[in-house]
């Protein structure tokens, strides 16, 4: 025989999910406040500063600094930026910085400030903050994406999408339920983080989105349920009764038939245009 | 080897040693069978052993010679990631994780000894592996440090550091020897810092040349940024090893993404030689010249994919050609003596970021696919439509092999300063259509055929050897294929996924096939008949 039918209650983790390839460096991205100007609160937590420091700091920035080397400290007409200033990122707890924040660089046009060392400590917190929130993606917030036009997305998602989704059913107050960041991510894919890419996930699995398999013998008999684990050698699922089933495969034995209910989300990746999706979205963000 | 190696060693000696270890630089120049001297084997980058006696005839009886699971403090699972591709160079192993190195018995897998770096607060995503000069072993750590061992002891020489670790430079890169140049690239694109691809001395450390992957004031190339600083900041980093045309003289090497890496607003330009497939000659410096597969990216598609030098016939007439499976998702086929294109094509039929190419056969970006706040849809994903797992070319059958996903994501803008910094930007992975390997036709860049993934990442490492044979991983296993037509020949489930390339290599007659997963080597013989 080919294959053999193994009966086991051992219980397998599923692992149908990708393994994930390797990004080059870094991390995830999860929600917050607006990026552009401030650091997020995840931000402030990873630089492992005192936000008290800090949000003195900041205001002591603002009043003192800011002026020259921009808001944001990314620099201005004539005055470096900090962010990537070389000097900052060697700092440790002010070693570099204080002796310029207490003497000014004359030489190169930077006036001497009026600080108290305790200031001085305040703004060194505040920077490193920013260096941090530079340098580490997972701080990153992303923005407003309800940019479309609900209408064209109603037209659209009522074209597209109403075989299997309604306003009335299960998408009943969905707005209400996520963001609308959450929300563009978790209609776009349902299944959470399944792909590539960095970006935070969607959120946990909906009952609806179990992949099933259904596996034929050369008998005849089949066995149906959600999918386990399957690759070119073997194929698992568990039954209606919770029943673990796992079968050897070799090339088209035994007939196995894999059903994703998501397939039709990921069949429409290559025909959405940007602006079907950010339709849909701002449609979708209507049905609170 | 063949070549008189006490003459070497007589040169190095200075302390107890075991014989026969050392590695003459002039071994790289040859196609080994003995011994797997380098990151790709040989210089080509081809990953393809002329070995027979593991065949399609008798693959099916390969079998587990010896496993062993290595860990920092000696046994037990450490957390440990094997993502170098090991060398085997007179019947001993040096392989690698971040801050450790191991040398291990190739006919057992005993541990012969086991370095560890002292703890730093460099980037542990993974290392590359080492480079072998004599009897000198070449590592970098994860703060940016050149380390050079005693192959022999484990004992280290010296250190000398690559790059400043407080810019958030993170070096994972298994170091190039050519002639006495330790090539050295370094990575990490979290705070726009200068990339740079660096020579060392053997013996000494000290630098030999750097060359910046951004030009500097006067330059070839300024043009192509808004100014010096947005050049000076611009990253691109050469973060896989490269390889070599001993008769050209070039090192052939890729480099990264350009930063700020999705928010491309202050760089306005083709950002060169960001994205690029450079040609450096190794004893300068000097780049010969560039092809760029991915201008003004904004997309994180570094293009470090292994460059494949191959020997090939194009319209009747032999080529010196260097193909690439580009993370972007094109193929390009280029003659290395010039970096002129060949063919440019996409090999994945999702890549919807292009306009079509430019003169030189570069892909023109879309700039309605650049990030954007609410979100773009682009395949494939900064992962890429293969990353730096290692492709094999087979001159037998004159296809090159490539792990590939069909991936998609959502491109978002995240900094909207006019001086955006760092990333500027994040993608959220949206599925994919589906993840296979592909086996792709040199001349043309067309696949040939295709094995489609029941599941799990189709971004793996391959090796293929004149005895018909691919290998390759899917999951946790370890499969051969028949190079011609795909056909599965064999399989092996490890205990984990293999996690760097397969080598294979002949020792005492008998030929192995080893691979890593994990914190774990696997070593595979054909059994004879007794």
């Amino acid at each position: 025989m080919l294959f053999r039918k193994l009966t086991t209650l051992l219980f397998v983790p599923a692992v149908f999910s990708l393994i994930g390839q390797e990004p080059t460096f870094g991390g995830a991205a999860r929600g917050g406040v607006n990026a552009a100007a401030n650091a997020t609160a995840a931000a402030l937590a990873g630089s492992k500063e005192d936000p008290a420091a800090v949000e003195r700091g900041s205001k002591l920035y603002a009043s003192n600094c800011a002026g020259c080397h921009g808001v944001t400290g990314r620099g201005g007409a004539g005055a470096p930026d900090l962010v990537r200033s070389v000097l900052v990122l060697d700092d440790e707890k002010g070693i570099l910085i204080a002796p310029v924040l207490r003497n000014g660089r004359p030489d190169q046009g930077m006036p001497k400030p009026q600080l108290s060392e305790a200031q001085i400590a305040d703004i060194v917190a505040w920077m490193h903050v920013q260096t941090y929130a530079a340098g580490h993606r997972g701080t990153y917030a992303f923005l407003d994406v309800v940019t479309g036009d609900p209408k064209k997305g109603e037209t659209y998602f009522n074209a597209t999408c109403q075989s299997c989704h309604s306003e009335a059913g299960d998408l009943k107050g969905i707005a209400s339920r996520y963001e609308p960041f959450a929300l563009q991510s978790r209609w776009l894919q349902p299944r959470g983080g399944r792909g590539g890419g960095r970006g935070g996930r969607g959120g946990p699995a909906s009952p609806r989105s179990v992949v099933t398999v259904t596996v034929t013998l050369r008998s005849g008999e089949s066995f149906s349920g959600p999918l386990e684990r399957i690759d070119d050698f073997g194929v698992s699922l568990r039954d209606s009764s919770g029943e673990y089933h796992s079968f050897f495969r070799e090339g088209a034995t035994p007939k196995v038939e894999v059903h994703d209910p998501l397939k039709a989300h990921l069949d429409l990746l290559g025909k959405y245009t940007d602006a079907d999706i950010h339709n849909v979205t701002a449609y979708l963000v209507t049905l609170k | 080897m063949k070549t008189p190696r006490f003459l070497l060693l007589a040169a190095f000696a200075t302390a107890p040693m075991l014989l026969g270890q050392a590695l003459k630089p002039s071994d790289l120049l040859k196609l080994p069978t003995d011994s797997w001297p380098t990151y790709n084997g040989d210089y080509s980058g081809r990953r393809f052993s002329p070995l027979t006696q593991i065949n399609s005839s008798n693959v099916h009886t390969l079998s587990l010679a010896w496993a062993t699971r290595f860990a920092p403090g000696g046994g037990g699972r450490g957390g440990v990631q094997i993502k170098s591709t090991p060398l085997m160079v007179n019947g001993i192993l040096y392989f690698t994780s971040p801050n450790h190195v191991w040398a291990a018995d190739a006919r057992t897998g005993r541990e012969l000894w086991h370095y560890q770096y002292p703890p730093n607060t460099g980037s542990t995503i993974g290392n590359r592996g080492v480079g072998m000069y004599g009897n000198w072993l070449y590592f970098e750590s994860p703060d940016s440090h050149l380390i050079s061992l005693d192959a022999r002891t484990g004992n280290p020489r010296w250190k000398v550091e690559i790059a400043d670790p407080k810019l958030d430079y993170t070096s994972t890169v298994a170091p190039v020897v050519v002639g006495n140049h330790i090539i050295a690239g370094i990575g990490g694109d979290h705070l726009d810092n200068p990339g740079f691809l660096q020579s060392r001395d053997p013996e000494t450390g000290a630098l030999q040349w750097k060359w910046w992957t951004t030009p500097r004031k006067g330059e070839p190339g300024i043009e192509t940024w808004p100014d010096e600083y947005s050049a000076a900041h611009g990253t691109g980093q050469a973060w896989i090893p490269g390889t070599y045309d001993p008769e050209l003289n070039l090192y052939i090497v890729g480099t990264g993404n350009p930063n700020p890496v999705m928010a491309e607003k202050s760089r306005k330009g083709d950002n060169l030689y960001t994205c690029s497939i450079v040609a450096i000659n190794p004893d300068t410096g000097k780049m010969v010249w560039y092809f760029q597969p991915s201008p003004h990216d904004t997309h994180d598609w570094d293009a470090v994919e292994t460059p494949v030098l191959i020997d090939g016939v194009i319209d009747g007439q032999p080529r010196k050609l260097v193909a690439q499976a580009s993370r972007n998702g094109y193929y390009f086929l280029l003659d290395r003596a010039t970096g002129r294109r060949i063919v440019s094509t996409p090999y994945i039929e999702t890549v919807n970021w292009a306009k079509g190419f430019d003169a030189k056969g570069q892909p023109i970006p879309d700039p309605a696919k650049f990030p954007a706040v609410d979100g773009v849809l682009v395949s494939p994903s900064s992962n890429g439509a293969t990353n730096w797992q290692a492709p094999s070319f087979d001159p037998d059958t004159g296809l090159l092999y490539v792990g590939t996903s069909r991936s998609y994501s959502m491109y978002y803008l995240t900094d909207t300063d006019d001086r955006p910094e760092g990333w500027g930007g994040l993608d959220q992975g949206v599925g994919d259509g589906g993840n296979a390997l592909l086996a792709i036709d040199y001349r043309t860049g067309k696949t040939v055929w295709r094995h489609d993934w029941p599941s799990g990442s189709g971004v793996t490492h391959m090796l293929t050897t004149a005895g018909k044979l691919l290998f390759t991983g899917n999951g946790q296993n370890l499969i051969a294929f028949d190079p011609a037509n795909g056909k599965i020949l064999w399989h092996a489930g490890l205990m984990a996924a293999p996690s760097a390339g397969a080598i294979t290599y002949l020792l005492d007659g008998k030929q192995y096939l080893l691979v890593a997963a994990a914190d774990g080597l696997y070593a595979f013989t054909v059994n004879q008949a007794r």
